[in-house]
């Protein structure tokens, strides 16, 4: 907890005195301008899981099932500005983030239950917008990285165009595409034994040596299991995943106190979408095997938001959800979020959101596939079930900054989230938008 | 219980695409609608909240959030 403390305060420190000399003042509206910093934001958050049935343990419900996970996120965007001499404003956002976990489900990759239950993952952003005011169009385009012990990259790109209508409307489109390496790391049961590393001499032809989810060799005595050497970091094949969608989105403002989007994403994805550690025990037998999903998968969301402003202190922030893919999952997706202002500067907003799936046809759980199956999964996520999320949040933005500062926004959010599949977790997230 | 009620979003993508014959509203007139909670977007500080929902939950999408990439696997 010190840590996390210790760290929050060190990027607030930073970001203040990257402020300690005020920019001129933009006296000129449409006058050319380099990049110019206009505000950072830091971001952290805290999340922590309690559930059972892991899909790392085939959805075991016993005590191998655990599927407890923590997760501290911390992030800084920094947000510039400019202006060319053609009028256009472009907008450069950098970020980068870093989670630290914990994953209870990680130790049982190993099937004694002692592998490594921490990791990080980092994630660089950056995005490019230009902006033509005057047509009121705009084009953007982003690069992500991240990394973390189980999947080498995954690299995404983007591209975005948006036009204003005559009437209060913006059409836009946006095109991603995410390339992952996963790392095959199975459960260390169905680690194939290499038998061209086992001593042939006579004295130790009983070792054999095995790499771990942590991409150590660990050398083992092939008749007890038994751990009787640890090596270093070796090389562990990987498999790639490809993700691509188009996104549109038409909003529309309707009247003076309300507005509404559409949105419609068409998102497909190929390669090896399961994942290597997780398991799947079949009804008929105790051996356990990797999960077996098809290597295409097509999603089509439609969602729809309306926000409102109710007098002058309440705004109802509406949205729903359909979503549907070729896996059989379909969902529905519905939250209200109510922002109080109780005063011009300083709002509570509790929100609700209510979550219904229909399980996927790969889905079965613990002990209940067949060797019938031709696909198989025992990862809840994919299974039927309901899901309610509450909580609320606070936001702070006076004029002249929060305690006369250049924090301009602090913003504070809590939420209890519970599956039907007995997944209970909480989050809670703080922004801070500096100016 | 899920629910199987397409015509709800067939009648609420008629009412976006009527919307403009609604009301003519000038620049002046969105100090409402220009409130920073009036957004259609996500915001910032959501954004933890829609990495577990898109990792726990089987669907994504559609909500300006990511639609792929990444493990969150634990």
């Amino acid at each position: 907890m010190r840590r996390i403390c210790l760290t929050i305060t060190g990027m607030v420190f930073t970001v203040l005195a990257a402020f300690s000399q005020q920019a001129p003042a933009d006296t000129a509206g449409f006058r050319s301008r380099p990049l110019k910093i206009e505000e950072v934001n830091i971001l952290s958050s805290y999340y922590s899981q309690t559930a059972d049935k892991s899909a790392v343990s085939g959805g075991d419900p016993g005590p191998r099932g655990i599927g407890n996970v923590t997760d501290l996120s911390n992030g800084i965007e920094v947000k510039l500005v400019g202006w060319d001499h053609q009028r256009l404003k472009h907008t450069l956002t950098a970020g980068l983030g870093m989670d630290n976990h914990t994953a209870a489900s990680q130790a049982y990759v190993d099937s004694s239950g002692h592998g490594k239950r921490t990791g990080t993952r980092i994630y660089p952003t950056l995005d490019w917008t230009v902006e033509n005011l005057r047509r009121g169009t705009s084009f953007g385009i982003g690069a992500y990285y991240s990394a973390e012990h189980n999947y080498y990259h995954s690299i995404g790109l983007n591209t975005s165009l948006s036009a204003k209508t005559k009437h209060n409307g913006e059409f836009s489109v946006k095109l991603s595409g995410f390339f992952d390496r996963i790392v095959m790391i199975t459960p260390s049961e169905l680690i194939p034994v290499d038998t061209a590393a086992v001593s042939s001499t006579p004295a130790r032809d009983s070792i054999v040596y095995i790499t771990t989810a942590s991409g150590r060799t660990e050398a083992l005595n092939y008749s007890t299991g038994q751990v009787v050497g640890k090596g270093g970091k070796v090389s562990i094949p990987s498999s790639s995943r490809d993700s691509y969608s188009a996104s549109f989105s038409f909003s529309q403002v309707i009247n003076q106190r309300l507005q509404g989007a559409l949105l419609v994403d068409v998102a497909y994805q190929s390669g090896f979408l399961g994942l290597p550690f997780h398991r799947v025990y079949f009804a008929d037998s105790t051996r356990a095997v990797v999960e077996n999903l098809p290597s295409q998968r097509v999603k089509l969301p439609v969602g729809l938001r309306l926000n409102y402003f109710l007098g002058d202190k309440i705004i109802l922030r509406g949205y729903y959800r359909f979503y549907i893919d070729n896996w059989g999952v379909r969902s529905h997706t519905a939250s209200l979020e109510v922002p109080i202002k109780i005063t011009p500067f300083f709002s509570v907003s509790p929100f609700y959101r209510y979550y219904a799936q229909t399980g996927s046809t790969y889905f079965a759980p613990f002990k209940a596939h067949t060797a019938a199956d031709q696909y198989y999964t025992s990862n809840y996520a994919l299974s039927t079930f309901n899901g309610q999320y509450f909580g609320t949040g606070i936001r702070l933005a006076p004029p002249g900054g929060v305690l006369k500062t250049h924090l301009s926004i602090l913003e504070l959010r809590y939420g209890h989230y519970a599956e039907t599949t007995d997944l209970v977790s909480d989050v809670i997230a703080l922004n801070l938008t500096f100016k | 219980m899920i629910i199987k009620k397409p015509f709800v979003l067939a009648a609420a993508v008629i009412g976006i695409y009527s919307a403009p014959s609604c009301q003519p509203v000038k620049e002046y007139q969105k100090n409402r609608l220009n409130d920073a909670e009036m957004t259609l977007g996500n915001r910032k500080i959501e954004k933890e909240e829609l990495n577990f929902q898109a990792y726990r939950e089987g669907s994504s999408g559609a909500n300006g959030g990511k639609t792929g990439g990444g493990c969150g696997c634990n």
